[in-house]
């Protein structure tokens, strides 16, 4: 019951949501809390109630095959309705590139690199034996291929406002994960696969990017920033690299 | 004289008899949750104190200890107790059978047990370190050896043989109780006559057959991708500190298929016998029969049927389909509702029954409680939607710690407070009993409710400090609550260990039916 008085005073709660999927996330999530709420105090309420009648002569059971019915049917019905709307904001598969800013994101023991294709619009050919994070290619391009040329890499995401944004997200070694809290959202990382990520950020700023699977010794310490930034300063940024 | 001694020791050690098996799982349990629960305790320590004890208690350390908690909690604690240990003590004699069916088979899965205990201990001490990469052991990480970094090399290696063995163990372990009940149970008794209890011990031992042989299976894929250079679970081009892995064509996520397959009907193999307990508790200590006895079968059954289909739901980020997430989702809220007909079914138990509120029945009621506050944080968690921020944050943790772990041990508590006179003759002291369930009861509240407000804001899991992230400052005062209240729950669990090791020599000699109940483990004279 105590916990309860927890949310009048919300020690901590979410960071603001910066796109309209998280702001569905947290009207989404609103409602669950309400819902799931409400069960808890009546449930719990009654524990409590059945606990302290219990100096009451023992009654005779109510007859109980509708009772037993009634809320298997009350709580179906509850639960599998919570599951659709839940889905609704999800299962929203990227539409592919086409007209959207795209980056590729390079997540490693323990760092992120972020790639975007500079002004021919496209990727050079990456390989791994290309890679060196000291020698500055930690995408691995390959030297010889004239699209990888003008690539821009970066240890910091920076992204438009208001675009349209696809991120193509790469791991070279192990399962990482892509987390920033104010998109209200996360992907894994899985080596051997490309994963498209589609975003539409409103709110300029500087968000934190953090590695939320298990990576290693340094999982804890895998931070990068997302700058979003408006159109006019993003285009100017990225003809100045 | 001397062989005599030594042949009385070692028949002792090495005892068929299902009573002295089940006290030698419950030792084995009782010392494992201890350990656990220290490891857990230095963690929380370290969380808050990020500075203190650096030089021993590295990120790797840390993260080892996180591996071996976990490990020791869901695999020799979570599994061992409720199941092998109280299966073991009164299944037999609930069924009207002699003992189980196959007793040697019985005491070598005891010590193939003990086996992989002490595999696991020596994997947590190994050169390199001990395997870091968590009880769900993922790949590539786990499996490429030790480039990946500390405790990937030996300390991983013996981390999967000790799991190898487990499995074993267990599936031995569910055969004989498969067995004992369909073959040695009392000719007079049909199957909808068995008390829950048996029911659930019986469902849980096919669940354990189902799925542990799918982990078997998995840790000798992944063994041999570590030693034969097969590519089951590591894709091709992978390049690990600086090194080209020589690998192709495997992929990561068959591992968290294959070890989810697993790893959620081992939540139901946790929790499931603790149901059946709880029944059994609130039954006779409201002295009547349980409320819809067939409602309660049939929901087990339903529950570990369905915990066979959501396994994707600890997958929804992890690159499968979205498609598919839709319906894992159903599936997984699907289980709420055998899970809510056995809480109504419960409270309709007690409700206006004649109460014996003992310690017994105290920590039954106790494990409606939590788990109905467990199982709620499982329906944001079973939306795909909301999964995705909550997914790896510390309202996961609150949410399977609640559900799984205090809920299972309620469970745990409850049915050494109920058959501890089988076990040892005497009685538990009841004074002693009703304090160290209300300090327990608001300790797990108090330890676990909040971490689901560090959920809310994001706050990430597995993480051995939090001060690489600004995010993370507005935490600390909630992470410094919860250490602060995990080591008063903690420190509650004296009283229990005090009350057990007093009791088994000068605790009250038990009467010969001392909860005046219906079953048929206490008419058989059978005693310690």
């Amino acid at each position: 019951m105590a916990g309860c008085l927890l949310f009048l005073f919300k020690p901590v709660w979410f960071p603001v949501a910066i796109t309209s999927a998280a702001v569905a996330y947290d009207r989404q999530f609103t409602w669950t809390l309400w819902i799931c709420g409400g069960i808890f105090v009546a449930v719990q309420l009654l524990l409590a109630w059945t606990i302290m009648w219990k100096c009451r002569r023992a009654t005779s059971r109510p007859a109980n095959r509708w009772m037993e019915l009634g809320w298997i049917a009350a709580t179906g019905i509850v639960f599998i309705s919570m599951s659709l709307l839940g889905s609704r904001g999800w299962a929203k598969t990227s539409s592919g590139p086409a007209g959207k800013e795209v980056i590729e994101i390079d997540a490693h023991q323990f760092a992120w690199t972020f790639r975007y294709p500079g002004p021919d619009g496209l990727f050079g050919r990456t390989a791994i034996r290309f890679i060196s994070d000291s020698g500055g290619n930690s995408a691995g391009i390959d030297p010889g291929d004239p699209a990888g040329k003008d690539d821009i890499t970066t240890a910091t995401l920076r992204i438009p406002a208001h675009r349209d944004v696809l991120l193509l997200l790469h791991s070279r070694d192990v399962i990482h994960d892509f987390f920033v809290r104010e998109l209200r959202t996360k992907q894994d990382i899985v080596p051997g696969m490309e994963i498209p990520l589609d975003l539409h950020v409103e709110q300029t700023g500087a968000y934190e990017i953090a590695c939320a699977e298990l990576c290693g010794l340094g999982h804890s310490q895998m931070r990068s920033v997302m700058i979003v930034m408006p159109p006019d300063d993003y285009d100017r940024w990225k003809r100045q690299h | 004289m001397e062989t005599a001694a030594l042949n009385s020791f070692s028949t002792r050690l090495f005892s068929t008899g299902h009573r002295a098996i089940a006290r030698q799982y419950f030792f084995l349990s009782l010392f494992a949750v201890l350990a656990g629960m220290a490891l857990s305790l230095v963690m929380r320590f370290h969380l808050v104190f990020p500075q203190a004890g650096n030089d021993v208690l590295t990120p790797e350390y840390y993260l080892s200890l996180l591996t071996l908690h976990g490990t020791l909690m869901v695999f020799f604690v979570l599994t061992l107790a409720p199941l092998s240990a109280f299966a073991n003590l009164v299944l037999p004699e609930q069924l009207g059978a002699e003992g189980m069916a196959f007793p040697r088979l019985n005491m070598i899965s005891f010590w193939m047990t003990a086996i992989a205990f002490a595999l696991l201990l020596a994997s947590f001490f190994a050169t390199g370190g001990g395997a870091l990469s968590g009880w769900t052991a993922y790949p590539p990480l786990s499996a490429v050896g030790a480039i990946a970094g500390p405790g990937e090399g030996i300390g991983q290696t013996l981390w999967f043989f000790s799991i190898g063995v487990f499995c074993l163990a267990s599936l031995l372990t569910a055969m004989n109780i498969i067995a004992t009940v369909l073959d040695e149970r009392a000719p007079d008794m049909a199957l909808m006559e068995m008390p829950l209890t048996c029911w659930n011990w019986f469902v849980t031992a096919i669940l354990t057959l189902l799925s542990f042989s799918v982990l078997l299976a998995a840790l000798l894929l992944i063994l041999l991708d570590r030693f034969a250079g097969t590519s089951f679970f590591v894709p091709g081009g992978l390049l690990v500190a600086d090194e080209a892995i020589p690998h192709s064509g495997g992929s990561p996520l068959l591992w968290q298929h294959l070890f989810w397959f697993f790893g959620h009907p081992e939540v139901y193999i946790a929790i499931l016998p603790g149901m059946g307990i709880v029944s059994e508790v609130i039954s006779t200590f409201s002295r009547r029969p349980a409320f819809g006895y067939r409602s309660m079968v049939w929901s087990t059954i339903a529950i570990a049927f369905l915990g066979l289909l959501v396994w994707g739901h600890h997958m929804f980020i992890s690159g499968l389909n979205p498609y598919s997430a839709i319906a894992f989702s159903l599936l997984t809220m699907a289980i709420g509702i055998p899970s809510a007909v056995k809480t109504f079914n419960w409270i309709a138990t007690a409700w206006g029954g004649d109460l014996h509120l003992t310690t017994a029945m105290l920590f039954a009621l106790g494990f409606v409680s939590i788990f109905v506050t467990g199982g709620l944080s499982g329906l944001f968690l079973g939306q795909p939607e909301l999964d995705a921020y909550f997914h790896d944050t510390y309202f996961v943790v609150a949410h399977f710690h609640l559900i799984m772990g205090i809920a299972a041990l309620f469970g745990i508590f409850s049915a050494t407070f109920y058959w501890f006179p089988l076990m040892f003759g005497r009685m538990l002291d009841e004074r002693l009993g009703k304090l160290h369930f209300y300090l327990t009861f608001i300790g797990a509240y108090a330890t676990f409710g909040p971490m689901h407000f560090a959920g809310f804001a994001g706050n990430p899991r597995r993480y051995p400090d939090f001060t690489t992230f600004e995010f993370l400052g507005q935490v600390m005062p909630l992470q410094r609550w919860i250490t602060g209240a995990a080591f008063c729950l903690a420190s509650v669990q004296a009283i229990f260990l005090w009350n057990l090791f007093r009791s088994m020599r000068h605790g009250i000699v038990a009467p010969d039916n001392p909860w005046e109940s219906s079953t048929r483990e206490w008419n058989a004279a059978a005693r310690y």
